[in-house]
């Protein structure tokens, strides 16, 4: 009998499991941990955005939407784009609503990779770049960053990786898993290196509603840099929205054309329903965003100062709802940590190493949990490294 | 009183959850605990915080009497005190939960709690509608209290995320 196994592609062969899945099975069989391994918002969706989808379905707007997404929606994201971040975008023509940000990734790299292109991962990072890039027939490159540069990555550090091959670099401010945000000096000097070997760049800003001590600022905003940004956006994190899978991508003209003819094969439009909650959200949900933004904040100021009194150190995330306090000085590696933590006192940790080499000794914890969680996670951990260290 | 951003803040934090304990406020709003002890005093002092106090849902208490109703109350107002000193005279009764003057067809809603319906009726019949300023009232009685004051009394929603993610 013929293996099944020989019908998968050699690509899809190559690509290797996540480490989240692991820690997923080894937390999902077990009764009373408390979670702080979760990537998304502890928030549901607010009521009035849930409320719009009902009634677009008792309205039975059921059908397909044009495949850059209803124009209410995308007139409203121009809108938002202009009035949060300074940004020009044409609602007609250069942007396309998708299937949350990851199929805005995914397009992204598919309209701008050719076999065998480079494209820069700055690690620690979020899992999916690295195996979008290779689905996309790319290599992804990943360039380490250091725990003293608070993981932002230097003009040296790009340049050390950049080779002929190279076409784009992937950014992700706020970022996911180490919380740090670039700011408008970090985003300067890696433009002069995109503008130096003429580089597109892609920038992650789903995280950009959640910033806590200084304002956002887009990649896509730095002086000349619109031309070669592909900016990668969504609902699920600031609005609290993850399993509606709805996010968008704003690019140039001609880039957003590229991106629209995979979209339109692949995927024809992203989720009706979800698009007409996605307009509620815009119109009225500022102020259900601006509370989940302060709910963070005090979680985050609370999480961070208690984890550094406890001994594990961690620098203050400018963004995102991460914590990425070192583990270094506990001798054990992130996954032997996250593991003992797991079995010996059910406080579930992502372990810093499935983000990259420079991950390594390193845990990300996600401070989107109740305050009696995060307390009590934090009386756990504290016995944890009592009884050991 | 014009609050700084922290005193703010403890305010919103206080007011979600009255026993957050002051260790933990100062980290929240990252400031020294001595801090958070001082800012706390002084929106007590100025009655900016009034009270601390917990929601009990009643109708979870077996063998518990009460009735709650919302009286809408038409009154004269009085040349120079306008509305202040009936509602004065109303509010210190202390069947009297809340009192609130209101814009529209009618000018006082007093919320009033007893033991019973009868209980409530008479308060109505003897002491405010027999006050000289007052009109008219029309009685209505909670029948099922879904939500007060921001919190909804059914157990809260249940964390449906996946235990790791992304
Ligand atoms: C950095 C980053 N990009 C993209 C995504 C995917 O978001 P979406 O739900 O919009 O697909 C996530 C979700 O975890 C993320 O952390």
């Amino acid at each position: 009998m013929k293996q099944t196994k020989t019908y998968l592609s050699k690509t899809v062969e190559e690509l290797k499991p996540s480490g989240i899945r692991r820690f997923f099975d080894l937390a999902a069989g077990m009764e009373g941990v408390i979670s702080l391994g979760v990537g998304e918002p502890d928030f549901v969706t607010s009521w009035s955005v849930r409320e719009a989808a009902i009634l677009s379905l008792e309205q039975g707007y059921t059908s397909y939407t044009a495949n850059a997404g209803l124009l209410e929606l995308r007139e409203e994201i121009a809108a938002y784009m202009e009035n949060s971040f300074g940004l020009q975008y044409s609602a007609s023509n250069e942007m396309i609503v998708t299937v949350g940000a990851s199929q805005a990734l995914d397009i992204a790299l598919r309209a701008v990779v050719d076999p065998g292109d480079e494209v820069i991962v700055i690690e620690p990072s979020f899992v999916s770049y690295i195996p979008l890039v290779n689905l996309a027939g790319g290599k992804g490159v990943a360039v380490q960053t250091k725990k003293e540069n608070d993981f932002k990555v230097t003009p040296a550090e790009l340049e050390e990786v950049i080779t002929h091959r190279t076409k784009a670099i992937i950014l992700c401010s706020p970022n996911n898993p180490t919380g740090t945000m670039l700011n408008e000096q970090d985003l300067e000097a890696i433009a002069t290196v995109a503008k130096n070997h003429d580089l597109v760049i892609i920038s992650d800003e789903i995280y950009a509603e959640l910033s806590y001590d200084e304002k956002f600022v887009s990649f896509a905003a730095i002086e000349e840099m619109r031309e070669r940004t592909i900016l990668i956006s969504g609902f699920s994190k600031g609005f609290a929205m993850t399993g509606w899978r709805l996010g968008f991508v704003c690019a140039p003209k001609e880039l957003t054309e590229a991106m629209l003819k995979i979209h339109q094969y692949a995927m024809m439009c992203a989720p009706t329903m979800a698009q007409f909650a996605a307009i509620e959200a815009l119109k009225h949900g500022n102020e259900d965003v601006n509370g989940m933004r302060k709910s963070y904040r005090r979680r985050r100021n609370y999480f961070v100062q208690s984890l550094n009194e406890i001994g594990l150190e961690c620098h203050t995330p400018g963004g995102a709802f991460y914590a990425f306090p070192s583990i270094e000085r506990t001798g054990l590696t992130s996954e032997q940590f996250a593991e003992r933590l797991l079995v010996e006192e059910k406080v579930a940790v992502v372990p810093g190493n499935v983000f990259g080499q420079s991950g390594e000794g390193h845990i990300r914890c996600s401070y989107a949990s109740s305050m009696e969680q995060l307390q009590e996670s934090i009386k756990r951990m504290k016995r944890f490294l009592e009884r050991q260290f | 009183m014009k609050l700084t951003e922290k005193e703010l803040e403890i305010v919103e934090i206080l007011e979600q959850d009255a026993r957050t304990k002051v260790v933990d406020i100062a980290k929240m709003v990252n400031i020294s605990v001595n801090e958070a002890e001082a800012l706390i005093k002084k929106l007590e002092e100025n009655n900016v915080i009034v009270q601390y106090s917990s929601i009990v849902d009643w109708s979870k208490i077996s063998g518990h009497e009460g009735v709650t109703a919302m009286i809408d109350v038409k009154v004269t107002p009085k040349r120079g005190v306008g509305f202040d000193e009936i509602a004065e005279r109303i509010y210190r009764f202390k069947e009297v939960k809340a009192l609130y003057l209101m814009s529209g067809a009618y000018d006082l809603s007093v919320i009033v709690e007893g033991k019973s319906m009868n209980e409530v009726a008479n308060f109505v019949s003897q002491k405010l509608s027999t006050l000289d300023s007052v009109l008219s009232t029309t009685t209505h009685f909670i029948l099922k209290k879904y939500k007060h004051d921001g919190t909804i009394f059914e157990k809260g929603e249940k964390d449906k995320r996946i235990v790791v993610s992304p």
